[in-house]
């Protein structure tokens, strides 16, 4: 399902656009055309219940008695106390595999974009549209359809590299390339990258020196963000694991909710809080790029 | 890479394209398509709400940062997690199931478990595709100018017309582009639906689970690339139109 949606903007404007008046643009000015106060705390608090609620139950769910009833910590006790029985092998095994995987794709992501993207930036300024046109791609494709492709690949893969679940990251870099390139390409317009390479380049910098010490420092941030959003996007990712018979964070829930519901909701419960920090962490390096600019 | 994109198909042969031809294969399109364009459009209608109840947050502020972490969280992240929240609450035990016959003694299950087969998809589609209306909205209801709330006023407008006159004339690209968008959002959703629904293949992504899983019929992998196919045509039609609505929507924002 992550298939079309947009990342949380780390910059939602193109940064080369006139700048329109930002900060609460409409509240600023003498003509109010906002909602009341009232209203903003009805429609609020409706989207909050309505949204809020499946999310309570489902936490509600995690402390409940079984049939007698009750609220216990005892399931929360035996998924931190190890006494967790038959649920917790392939949970252990996808949340590995899980973590396994976002790591291999946010490292191939970054080593396959970021030169890429640096090389058309410097020398071909005229395939930046191409290359955009193919990192946006995947937004088009969904996941199920992308799968009914790559499965004669991966059987084409399993045989290189045998069929561990960390072959899934090819996979995986496809799919967030698109949140990855947009982090990167607000990053990189921010920055005179032009500018600073041939300003250290004649100051004598390498190419190697070049890249390291001016050009990697200032897309930090879109590295950074990047990299969250990538992580966030791996951890949640459920269709290509599933349909490939590999086992993830995901799979396994599904699997173990089968066995072990209490579990299982707890477990989706911690991944949606940290999800939650993930992405609110990703605003914040967002907004600070907005700050730092003059 | 592009080899993830290409179909691979041993021997040129149109009969699996056929295949979408098929009653029960249209069955599914079909029923992809108005459980999508109905979630898009009630998404669209309670994000807009939404959205126009957040007007006047600072842009950068932590309150607008939490909701577009929590928007992010539920439109893309949280596939498989929906689906057990909405276990929790509207399973056969669940929490406002069980709290509904208790308190008022209204079955809501009196027609059978509707839940895990499509109406119930409805409302977890609907706790993914209103967030996502919220990520893409409110950047376009925060480009409006305040010049022209500004001039509404001194020409003696009210928030009404101001709405009616200006607002919406100059939204209505954007608020088409996101109709699209979700269309196509829930149109290819399927972590929601496979986690929900364990049986049967009423939308389009569980058929394709079913015809790449099954092993009983000989040239199911082949169904499974001509349902792929369908999706991809159909995706590429909404994108255009999307792309279409969104390059009108930004003429104002030059």
């Amino acid at each position: 399902m992550t298939a079309l949606t947009d990342i949380p903007r780390a910059n939602p404007q193109a940064p080369d656009a006139p700048r329109l008046p930002r900060r609460g643009a409409v509240r600023h000015s003498g003509a109010d055309v906002g909602p009341s106060r009232a209203t903003r705390i009805v429609v609020l608090s409706m989207a909050a219940l309505f949204l809020g609620l499946p999310l309570f139950a489902l936490g509600a769910f995690t402390v409940r008695g079984g049939l007698k009833g009750g609220v216990t910590l005892s399931h929360w006790h035996d998924l931190f106390g190890g006494e967790l029985g038959a649920a917790s092998g392939p949970l252990w095994s996808g949340l590995q595999n899980s973590l396994l995987l976002s790591v291999v794709t946010v490292v191939v992501m970054l080593a396959l974009l970021v030169p890429t993207m640096i090389l058309v930036r410097l020398h071909l300024p005229r395939l930046e549209r191409v290359l955009e046109f193919v990192c946006l791609l995947p937004l088009t494709i969904p996941a199920v359809a992308l799968v009914v492709g790559l499965a004669p690949v991966f059987s084409v893969v399993a045989r290189v590299f045998g069929s561990g679940s960390w072959t899934l990251a090819f996979a995986y870099v496809i799919v967030t390339l698109p949140y990855s390139y947009r982090a990167i390409q607000a990053n990189l317009a921010a920055v005179d990258v032009v500018t600073l390479a041939e300003a250290a380049r004649s100051l004598g910098a390498s190419w190697t020196a070049t890249m390291r010490d001016v050009l990697l420092p200032n897309l930090r941030r879109g590295m950074l963000a990047a990299s969250f959003i990538s992580i966030a996007v791996v951890l949640g990712e459920f269709t290509i694991a599933s349909l490939l018979s590999r086992t993830n964070l995901q799979t396994a829930l599904v699997l173990v909710s089968k066995r072990d519901p209490y579990v299982s909701n707890i477990v989706v419960l911690l991944s949606l809080v940290f999800a939650l920090v993930l992405l609110f962490a990703l605003g914040r390096v967002g907004t600070q790029t907005r700050r730092s600019r003059p | 890479m592009g080899t993830g994109f290409t179909k691979k198909s041993g021997g040129f042969t149109l009969d699996t394209v056929k295949a979408l031809g098929d009653p029960v294969v249209l069955g599914t399109f079909w029923n992809s398509a108005w459980l999508s364009a109905l979630t898009a459009v009630l998404g669209v209608t309670f994000g807009a709400v939404i959205c126009y109840a957040l007007i006047g947050m600072r842009p950068d502020g932590t309150f607008r940062n939490a909701i577009n972490a929590v928007s992010g969280v539920l439109a893309q992240f949280a596939g498989v997690p929906l689906a057990f929240a909405y276990i929790a609450a509207l399973g056969l035990n669940g929490m406002v199931t069980v709290f509904l016959k208790d308190t008022w003694g209204i079955d809501i299950y009196s027609g059978g478990t509707w839940l895990y087969e499509m109406p119930g998809l409805v409302l977890p589609y609907l706790a993914f595709q209103i967030p996502l209306m919220v990520i893409v909205f409110l950047p376009a209801l925060e480009a409006l100018r305040p010049q022209w709330a500004e001039a509404n006023a001194t020409l003696g407008g009210t928030r009404f017309t101001y709405w009616t006159r200006v607002g919406l004339p100059v939204l209505v690209p954007s608020l088409i582009g996101s109709l699209l968008l979700l269309f196509a959002n829930a149109f290819s959703a399927y972590a929601t639906a496979a986690a929900l629904i364990s049986q049967g293949s009423q939308i389009v992504p569980l058929q394709i689970r079913a015809a790449l899983s099954s092993e009983t019929v000989l040239g199911h992998e082949n169904l499974a690339g001509a349902l792929a196919l369908g999706m991809i045509l159909t995706m590429v039609v909404v994108m255009s139109l999307y792309s279409l609505a969104d390059r009108r929507s930004t003429r104002w924002r030059r």
